[in-house]
């Protein structure tokens, strides 16, 4: 060898050989397997979705996801008006595969929020709504995709109504980074085993949502109890609630179902 | 060094010289992820794969590493190691990985693997490196999966997430050992283990540093 190996050209060498062999092989596997990562984690927040409107079995296969979650019918919901569009307003020919959350950093397709209860900055001006049919095409459930701030992140999960769009059915969250064992808790089936049943609103005002989470709950048709050691976590899950469930989100869509429009 | 015996580099880490036993190295990982055992079994194979590969890479280069960035090159070959490792869970095992979280990525810092690469890969061929980096995975599983087993059989009642105890919460009579599944309980259990070594192992036991000398009272004057 020409060089001693300590010698600063030599070392700089086999630096750079290193960095440039080392990112190739990281991509390579990062990109090879975009694919299948993709799949799983479509099929875990599906999973998700179906879990939380009572419709999944334990331990079903990748298949029986896929085809019970086949038979809901996406639609595309006016944030706001409630009205129904067209995929192609956003610009994809399946409601399915749109994509919210880019969707929520498009200024074309979202906007900033001024009364943001929930923590989300910018809210989506078409959001996805869930829709199952019995064989009389009278609406079975209706999952609505909801998120909002806790008290490190954003929770990311579903609510699914029964047909009369008043009756929660569950709640499930597939994304959030809250405390273990406190905020975390979200995710315990004990704590969401509160949550089916409950009516989100009142009779005498059926678009402002009377549905909240709560320290010592009165009310049995609304209130839930919330988490001990996770008073930010429980407000942000009542926040969303508000907010999804409010005016600016999903109230009229749900007023339209339950008239039948939809 | 050249006579070393592939039988001894292979076996000597697996009770000899554990290298979370007698070295005390990778107790974090031992106390975050052995709460379950499905999870501690790919937490090992994940760290088996990434110190085997990680010797053997280091070892291929060892003539040609600069020493001045030496610790550098072995971070960034352990590094990119664990993120391949990363990728290919939550491809092929999504549930497991979600379950692992950060613990995966963390195996970066896991002392075992700098250690084998820095202390043997550096002097020694890949087939030898290969050995020994087999050999430290499977020490360092050895004390996972047993504290594992006690952790969930004691914590929850059951092995593998098969129920084999009834808890009292499912109509059942065992009362789960709560702090079994809190990880100082880890603590204690590699702490027995260690004892149960040394006493059975004598010669790991270390040396005092200093010794005490006798108390002794002093008259006034």
């Amino acid at each position: 060898m020409a060089q001693s190996k300590d010698s600063i050209s030599r070392t700089l060498i086999v630096a750079l050989l290193l960095s440039v062999a080392f990112s190739v092989i990281v991509s390579t596997a990062a990109v090879a397997l975009r694919p299948v990562q993709t799949t799983n984690e479509q099929l875990s927040i599906r999973s998700n979705m179906l879990s939380a409107a009572g419709m999944l079995t334990k331990g079903a296969s990748a298949e029986e996801v896929r085809s019970a979650f086949d038979e809901f019918e996406v639609l595309l919901v006016e944030m706001g008006t409630g009205e129904i569009v067209p995929p192609e307003t956003v610009g994809v020919s399946d409601a399915a595969e749109y994509d919210e959350r880019r969707a929520a950093r498009d200024p074309k397709l979202s906007h900033e929020l001024e009364n943001d209860p929930a923590g989300i900055n910018r809210q989506v001006d078409y959001a996805k709504a869930y829709v199952l049919r019995d064989d009389q095409g009278e609406i079975k459930r209706i999952v609505l995709p909801v998120h909002g701030y806790g008290l490190w992140s954003t929770m990311y999960g579903f609510l699914a109504l029964e047909g009369d769009a008043n009756t929660v059915v569950g709640l499930g969250f597939y994304e959030h980074a809250e405390t273990p064992g406190l905020g975390g808790e979200i995710e315990n089936p004990r704590w969401q085993a509160q949550w089916p049943g409950k009516k989100i609103y009142d009779k005498e005002n059926m678009t402002q949502p009377r549905i909240q989470v709560v320290k010592a709950p009165k009310s049995d048709e609304h209130d839930i109890d919330a988490l001990s050691g996770a008073t930010l976590t429980s407000r942000g899950v009542d926040n969303m609630m508000e907010f999804w469930l409010g005016e600016q989100g999903y109230a009229q869509f749900l007023k339209k179902a339950r008239q039948g429009e939809i | 060094m050249a006579d070393l015996k592939a039988k001894e580099v292979l076996f000597n880490p697996i009770l000899n010289e554990n290298p979370i036993a007698l070295q005390i190295l990778g107790i974090c990982s031992a106390l975050a992820v052995t709460s379950s055992l499905q999870v501690t079994l790919v937490m090992c194979a994940s760290v088996i794969a990434v110190v085997c590969a990680s010797n053997v890479s280091v070892s291929l280069i060892r003539k040609q590493i600069p020493s001045s960035i030496r610790i550098i090159v072995q971070m960034t070959i352990i590094a990119s190691l664990v993120i391949v490792v990363d990728q290919l869970l939550k491809a092929y095992a999504y549930e497991m990985s979600k379950q692992l979280s950060v613990f995966v990525g963390l195996i970066i810092t896991n002392c075992i693997i700098m250690g084998r690469a820095e202390g043997f890969a550096m002097q020694h061929g890949p087939w030898m490196s290969f050995l020994d980096g087999l050999g430290n995975g499977v020490g360092y599983s050895v004390v996972l999966l047993a504290v594992a087993v006690f952790r969930e059989f004691l914590g929850a009642g059951a092995l593998m997430g098969i129920q084999i105890l009834p808890t009292v919460n499912q109509g059942g009579w065992y009362v789960p050992n709560g702090l079994m599944l809190l990880p100082p309980s880890a603590f204690f259990l590699i702490g027995f283990f260690i004892w149960g070594l040394r006493t059975w192992k004598t010669e790991q036991i270390e040396e005092d540093e200093f010794k005490m000398s006798a108390h002794k009272t002093r008259e006034a004057f």
